[in-house]
């Protein structure tokens, strides 16, 4: 549905995008995940006609994004990531407006059924300045859902919005995923592992690694750590953890806490726990540290450098 | 054609919600109206001494190029530069219609809006016709004088789009407009003036004599519509150029 060979983009001098290749099929949602600059946005405005590569081929539906690029625009719905919208128009003109230029039959019931499927029917005729960020973002969505194309390329989806709109978008997606493609972008390593069959994690231009959420989790836990804080000093709690069966690593934060690290499938925490209340201390917290993007970055980045897993360091 | 319609449709509307528009539709129309009465009193004047020539219509719409001179840019200056402006570009840029069919459909749009001001003013003329002029103004006269500002003023919003699509700042778009129409309009022509001989060539590239020497005395000739209807098309070439060099940047 969605193939992509050699991509190259340059603006000017500077390389947005390199040599990127990957595929989606119909049925599938893949997630592009990577931090500001790294060229999600690039890409999708490649695939989505708006502007032709340096090097290299898209192919979208069996079309070219290049050569056929009205073929490729007629079955794309794209949600860029500024949300273009015209402020002083109705939410049901500015979906007619579009309905219209994709030439819809019964333009009016696909607009209808757009606002339904994001729960915005009761703004229709609300002019679109008056909506609250979240809203313009579900229009911008009813916008890329309304002529029920093949293959869906969101930039951002989710992004400005509160934890509930979160859950309402992803639902939709997840939903519309189900049978056609699904494209979309993100910071957030959790949306990428609830929404996506498969992830991109592209870093400056390069797809660093692509792999189902489930294995690229396996692959970046090898080790797991947690944050363990007690009532005053734990200096001496350091060589009692470091004992416990499991455990790789202890150090303390500059903030007084405690940090250890243990190999993942052999759950030391509770272990933990007990160690802390039989030497005397109180326990006030005792948490996952989940990696950052960030880290994950630096993780898989050293990965393809030097392909092994350095350990880290709080 | 659909996609230019669909645009054109929505560019129309938007300059009824638009308080530039507003303002430039009402001074022009106000405009035409004192110069009206104006007219009126120095053919009157003029009668009362005897052997005056009643008023024309090209006496009427005598400042209708000038307006536009103004009017053109102001109504052009966003169409292209404030979708680049705000990212719906984006979205028009992403859509199943080509470029050529987005500028000509914003042209069209701004076209159909001085369409409707030119119409509002045919009641001066109209006016005189039936009530003021015995037996009646000189209709052909009519026909062409307003054929030519038909036209001119297709020219004029043809160059702005053009530059709206070059720009991403509207009023960069509006004065390199302002520049470009009046150079057109004035200054192109002015070598016929001074220079001895050969300076017939910069008179027929101006935008002014077709219109002076042409429609607005009553002669209608094949080669200005024909140069005024080239200059639109050429323009919105230009315009859609631009949109595509913008994509390949
Ligand atoms: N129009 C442009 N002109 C010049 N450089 C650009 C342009 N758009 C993007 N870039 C550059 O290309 C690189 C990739 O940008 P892109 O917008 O694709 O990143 P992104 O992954 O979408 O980032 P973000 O998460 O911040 O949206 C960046 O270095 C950016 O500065
Ligand atoms: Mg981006």
């Amino acid at each position: 549905m969605i193939r992509v060979t050699g991509l190259t983009k340059d603006y000017g001098a500077r390389r947005a995008i390199e040599n990127l290749s990957f595929e989606a099929r119909q049925g599938e949602v893949v997630g592009f995940l990577g931090p500001n600059g790294a060229g999600k946005t690039t890409t999708m405005r490649i695939l989505t006609g708006y502007m032709p590569p340096t090097y290299g081929a898209a192919e979208i539906a069996g079309f070219d994004v290049v050569e056929e690029s009205l073929e490729v625009r007629q079955r794309v719905g794209y949600l860029p990531e500024t949300v273009p919208l015209y402020p002083e128009m109705t939410v049901f003109d500015y979906l007619k407006f579009m309905a219209d230029l994709r030439h819809l039959p019964n333009a009016e019931d696909m607009v209808d059924d757009a606002l339904e499927m994001v729960h915005m029917i009761d703004r229709a005729d609300g002019y679109i300045a008056n909506l609250s960020k979240g809203m313009r973002q579900r229009i911008g969505l009813a916008q890329a859902l309304l002529h029920r194309p093949e293959v869906l390329i969101l930039d951002e989806p989710t992004i400005g919005l509160d934890p509930a709109q979160v859950v309402d978008v992803r639902n939709i997606i997840r939903e519309v995923g189900k049978e056609r493609t699904v494209l979309l972008s993100t910071h957030i390593l959790t949306e990428a592992q609830q929404l996506c069959d498969r992830v991109l994690i592209i870093n400056k231009g390069h797809i660093v690694a692509e792999d189902t959420p489930e294995n690229l989790q396996a692959r970046l836990m090898g080790a797991e750590r947690s944050l363990l804080r007690v009532k005053g000093e734990a200096d001496d709690l350091v060589p009692v953890l470091s004992k416990i069966n499991g455990i790789q690593e202890v150090t303390i934060r500059p903030d007084g806490s405690l940090e250890f690290q243990y190999a993942s499938g052999l759950d030391v925490r509770p272990e933990v726990a007990k160690t802390v209340i039989n030497s005397g201390y109180e326990l006030f917290e005792l948490s996952p540290i989940h990696l950052s993007l960030e880290e994950i970055f630096l993780e898989l980045t050293r990965d393809e450098v030097s392909g092994k897993k350095g350990a880290r360091h709080a | 054609m659909r996609n230019i319609w669909t645009i054109a449709r929505r560019e129309y509307r938007h300059y009824f919600i638009s308080p530039i528009a507003y303002i430039v539709a009402l001074l022009i129309l106000l405009v035409m109206g004192i110069y009206f009465l104006l007219v009126l009193y120095q053919s009157s004047l003029m009668a009362f001494y005897g052997g005056a020539t009643p008023p024309e219509t090209s006496d009427l719409l005598g400042l209708m190029p000038f307006m536009l001179l103004f009017a053109g840019p102001a109504l052009t200056m966003r169409l292209l530069a404030d979708e680049h402006r705000t990212g719906t570009l984006e979205l028009l840029l992403t859509a199943p219609i080509r470029d050529a069919e987005l500028i000509i459909g914003k042209w069209l749009g701004a076209f159909l809006f001085v369409l409707t001001i030119i119409a509002i003013t045919l009641i001066f003329p109209i006016i005189l016709h039936f009530w003021l002029v015995d037996p009646g103004i000189d209709q052909v006269l009519m026909l062409s004088t307003y054929l030519g500002i038909i036209l001119v003023s297709g020219v004029f919003l043809a160059i702005g789009t053009a530059i709206s699509a070059i720009f991403k700042n509207q009023f960069a778009a509006l004065f390199a407009t302002l520049v470009a129409l009046f150079f057109m309009w004035y200054l192109i022509g002015w070598p016929a003036y001074v220079m001895p001989s050969g300076g017939e060539i910069f008179r027929f590239l101006g935008l002014s004599d077709h219109y002076f020497n042409g429609f607005a005395s009553g002669s209608v000739d094949v080669s200005d519509i024909i140069y005024y209807v080239s200059l639109i098309i050429f323009n919105l070439f230009v315009g859609t150029t631009a949109i595509e060099m913008r994509r390949w940047q």
